[in-house]
């Protein structure tokens, strides 16, 4: 049985479908991209699978579940952490405590009205911090990191939920060249180490080509292509559709 | 069928004035994103200074309309030179501390209308040529009525053709989209700014004076006023100004009808209708999301650790608090008996607006009901002092729960709306409810059982559960539920996504924030022997909010120096004069202009700063 089961997922905004009927699998332990011209509808994709978004028609199953237009909040508790194109962190709060509220969050301690929350699951979020590259900075206020200690800091809350299936939004938008390799070998390299799925969207070809297992193009809300990495390469209509940008192909 | 059409034409007669001031209200707020309190107050400057003017005119049409003309001119003129002088400084902070701001020039224009005019009515008559009226089948009807009646599509017609005929008003529909991006295109803001408000106050003052020979101009227009004006800009969406037309048609005729069929629902209809759209409709009948600021999270200030650091200050301080005023003397018990119930009652508007994120203007809802609360079981149950101070947090419990499903679905200014609209109800319920509640009368004799008596026992008694329950707060906004409140307020897309349920601990947050108030309010009952509606009025609200805002949002210690603050400033000011709203007016605009994260933040940074120096 596939990890996720997407059949036929659809979302119109005024009269344009921005996903337009997209079905695809994804296996456990798969590491798979969305890669598509801007507009394809890979954010409003990946919306859907998160619980932002509702569906207008199609269904989402994880693990089994159907997850067609469940909350975020159910999605995460199943085992799906997703992580932003805009990254979202707890601005006031310090580093460690982000880790901290996500591990309270994930340990079902939410409505706990008396104990210290800085006391709680300390150690766990110094251990994830160390994993993202963060330790150093856990007393520092998320409000005034710099962006790609931000992404950090968020992959770090989305591992305190210890999911199945890792969702990365555009995992290295708004960063320099060499911090987008560095960024996504680190969170590949954790997946794998945990087993964890992963589906993400990506503009950057050389991160998609350095780990991606399968690489699914959309265009127009349509799946155009999808197959391993050196197929999709290879495939005319995806040349086709960058056209323009093509240079990425080149390498 | 005639009654009908002549309640309908006094509908419409209405509706022009208040759409009058809802419009600018929402130009206002569309394009600077300020909360403008004091656009109520010049409206009834409006009809003051109109009434003066028509006076001194000769009594000829000319007369009049010249004196009206001029009315909203001159109140135009005030509302830019209040941009210019105060608000210009303060662009850049905070939302709240610009409401906070505006909350100031109430207070200020409050005193001033009360010394030029005096505290009596005034009505002007109708001008000359409209004093008659017309038979419309069979029932005679106001000229000057049926004039109004055409003022409002009139005067949509114009704003009209200003927004969509002149570059002015394009940069004016622009800045309402997305202000930040017409800045980014070289439009001079400050001008912008100034003229929107000149309008925006114009048309306030319009209304005013257009008002006058229906209604007399009193010292509680601007809090009446400004309240029906929020109503009609956020159930038309704030910032549309067809909208505010629509909307102020709907309440008015909705009004003129209710009067007839169920007079006493007249003062909660308005607010009725607002929850009613709000529920269904978060952004209005004709608004849209705004564009998010794109310098979100400046707000939120790090709380710091919530470890044991403040005990040092807080064990001295409260035994001095035990100790030194019952050695002051009676009257300086009751004082700090009164500071340290706000100091509570600000604690606990505190915790929902800073950690949660939830601004609300009408927190005296759970402050009165739970004073009712404590006086209705003191008088009707016979319950004993110690019930009642039980009944009274539960009461306000309760009522939070049932509305809080409601409110804590929106947020910002309509959140705070909402819960104007909550206060509203529960203020006319105790006014009106004669029966129960003994109306404007108020209930009188619920004094502290006799061990409780003495001034100095009761005081204890108060500072006990008052800093219990700021402990309390205290430790809840450092625990996991307060750490998920505050995750909610910065990030609530996150919260969502790692699992937290943000409705349920945000209506926790809320019915929590009303328990505390609740209890300050059967306290302050208790502690004055009575109850009245003014327990639960506007201006109780913004008492609270002003604490809150005057100790700053950022820190857990404000409210406490707030409520210090603002009951010192309040007797020592009236103690030297009557005119003590201006002074304390004038003394908030000075607090916003030089501390504009509240006197409690400022010390805080100022501190973060000694230390990081040394």
């Amino acid at each position: 049985m596939s990890l996720l089961a997407v059949d036929g997922i659809a979302k119109a905004y005024g009269g344009v479908e921005a996903v337009a009927g997209v079905s695809f699998a994804l296996a456990e332990g798969e590491f798979v991209a969305l890669i598509g011209p801007n507009g394809a509808g890979k954010t409003t994709c990946f919306n859907m699978l998160g619980g932002q978004i509702r569906p207008d028609r199609g269904t989402v199953r994880f693990e089994g579940h159907d997850i067609t237009g469940a909350s975020p909040r159910r999605i995460a508790r199943l085992g799906v952490a997703r992580t932003f194109q805009i990254t979202q962190s707890f601005a006031s709060m310090s580093v460690r405590e982000n880790v901290q509220l996500a591990l309270i969050a994930h340990h079902r301690r939410v409505f706990s009205f008396l104990p210290r929350a800085a006391a709680l699951y300390r150690p766990e979020a110094t251990a994830l911090l160390e994993r993202v590259g963060m330790a150093d900075q856990a007393e520092r206020q998320c409000g005034i990191l710099a962006y790609g200690d931000l992404k950090r800091v968020e992959l770090a809350l989305a591992l305190a939920q210890a999911p199945r299936l890792l969702l990365m939004d555009e995992p290295t938008a708004g960063m320099a060249a060499q911090e987008r390799l560095t960024l996504m070998a680190l969170a590949a390299g954790l997946a794998r180490a945990q087993d964890i799925s992963l589906l993400f969207t990506e503009h950057d070809m050389d991160v998609v080509f350095a780990h991606a297992d399968r690489i699914i193009v959309l265009d127009r809300g349509r799946i155009l292509a999808e197959g391993p990495p050196a197929a999709v390469r290879a495939d005319r209509r995806v040349r086709e559709v960058y056209l323009g940008s093509g240079a990425m192909f080149a390498a | 069928m005639d009654f009908v059409v002549i309640q309908l034409l006094n509908g419409l007669a209405s509706a022009s004035s208040l759409f009058l001031v809802a419009c600018g209200l929402s130009i206002i707020f569309g394009v600077t994103r300020i909360v403008n309190f004091a656009h109520g107050s010049f409206y009834m400057l409006g009809a003051y200074i109109a009434y003066s003017l028509v006076e001194l005119l000769p009594r000829t049409p000319l007369g009049f309309w010249g004196g009206v003309a001029l009315a909203a001119l001159a109140v135009g003129a005030i509302g830019g030179a209040v941009e210019i002088a105060l608000l210009k400084r303060i662009y850049r902070a905070p939302e709240l501390f610009q409401l906070l701001a505006t909350f100031g020039v109430v207070l200020v224009v409050a005193d001033l209308a009360l010394k030029i005019w005096g505290a009596e009515e005034l009505l002007a008559p109708r001008p000359p040529g409209l004093r008659g009226a017309v038979m419309i089948l069979g029932r005679a009807f106001p000229q000057y009525d049926l004039l109004l009646i055409a003022v409002g599509p009139v005067v949509l017609a114009a704003l009209w053709l200003l927004f969509h005929r002149t570059r002015w008003g394009a940069l004016v529909r622009a800045a309402t989209q997305d202000r930040d991006m017409v800045a980014a295109l070289g439009v001079n803001q400050g001008r912008l700014f100034t003229g929107v408000f000149f309008l925006g106050s114009l048309l306030a003052g319009l209304g005013g004076a257009l008002q006058l020979p229906r209604e007399a101009a009193n010292l509680q227009m601007d809090l009446s006023t400004i309240a029906e004006a929020f109503v009609i800009t956020v159930v038309g969406g704030m910032g549309s100004i067809a909208g505010a037309y629509v909307a102020a048609l709907l309440v008015a005729v909705l009004q003129a009808f209710g009067i007839v069929v169920f007079p006493k629902i007249t003062l909660v209809l308005i607010f009725l209708v607002m929850a009613v759209v709000l529920a269904f409709r978060p952004y209005g009948l004709f608004g849209r999301a705004a564009a998010e600021p794109r310098a979100a999270g400046a707000e939120a200030q790090p709380l710091g650790a919530g470890d044991g650091r403040a005990w040092r200050w807080v064990v001295p301080g409260l035994a001095l608090l035990a100790v030194l005023p019952p050695l002051a003397g009676g009257y300086a018990v009751s004082v700090v008996t009164e500071i340290v119930i706000l100091a509570l009652f600000a604690a606990s508007l505190h915790f929902m607006m800073g950690p949660g994120g939830m601004p609300s203007f009408g927190h005296a809802a759970f402050f009165g009901l739970g004073a009712y609360g404590a006086a209705l079981a003191a008088r009707d149950v016979g319950a004993p002092m110690l019930l009642g101070l039980a009944v009274a947090p539960v009461a306000a419990a309760l009522l939070a729960l049932a509305c809080g499903w409601f409110c804590v679905r929106l947020s910002g200014v309509y959140l705070a709306m909402l819960t104007l609209a909550v206060a509203q109800i529960v203020w006319s319920v105790a006014f009106q409810w004669t029966g129960i509640t003994g109306g404007d009368n108020g209930i009188l004799g619920v004094w502290p059982a006799d061990w409780a008596r003495g001034k100095t026992v009761f005081y204890l008694l108060t500072l006990l559960l008052c800093g219990g329950s700021l402990w309390l707060l205290r430790r809840i906004v450092f625990a996991p539920f307060g750490a998920a409140l505050r995750g909610g307020r910065d990030a609530p897309r996150r919260a969502e996504a790692s699992g937290i349920d943000l409705t349920a601990v945000r209506w926790t947050g809320f019915v929590i924030a009303a328990l505390f108030a609740g209890l300050a309010g059967g306290l302050f009952a208790y502690s004055k022997g009575s109850v009245f509606p003014t327990y639960i009025a506007i201006s109780r609200s913004i008492d609270a909010l002003l604490m809150v805002l005057l100790g700053g949002i950022g820190t857990l210690a404000g409210p406490p120096v707030g409520a210090v603050v603002f009951v010192g400033l309040q007797e020592e000011i009236s103690r030297y004069t009557d005119l003590w709203r201006l002074l304390l007016g004038l003394v908030i605009i000075t607090l916003v202009v030089a501390f504009p994260e509240g006197i409690a933040g400022f010390a805080a940074r100022w501190r973060r700063r000694a230390e990081g120096a040394t």
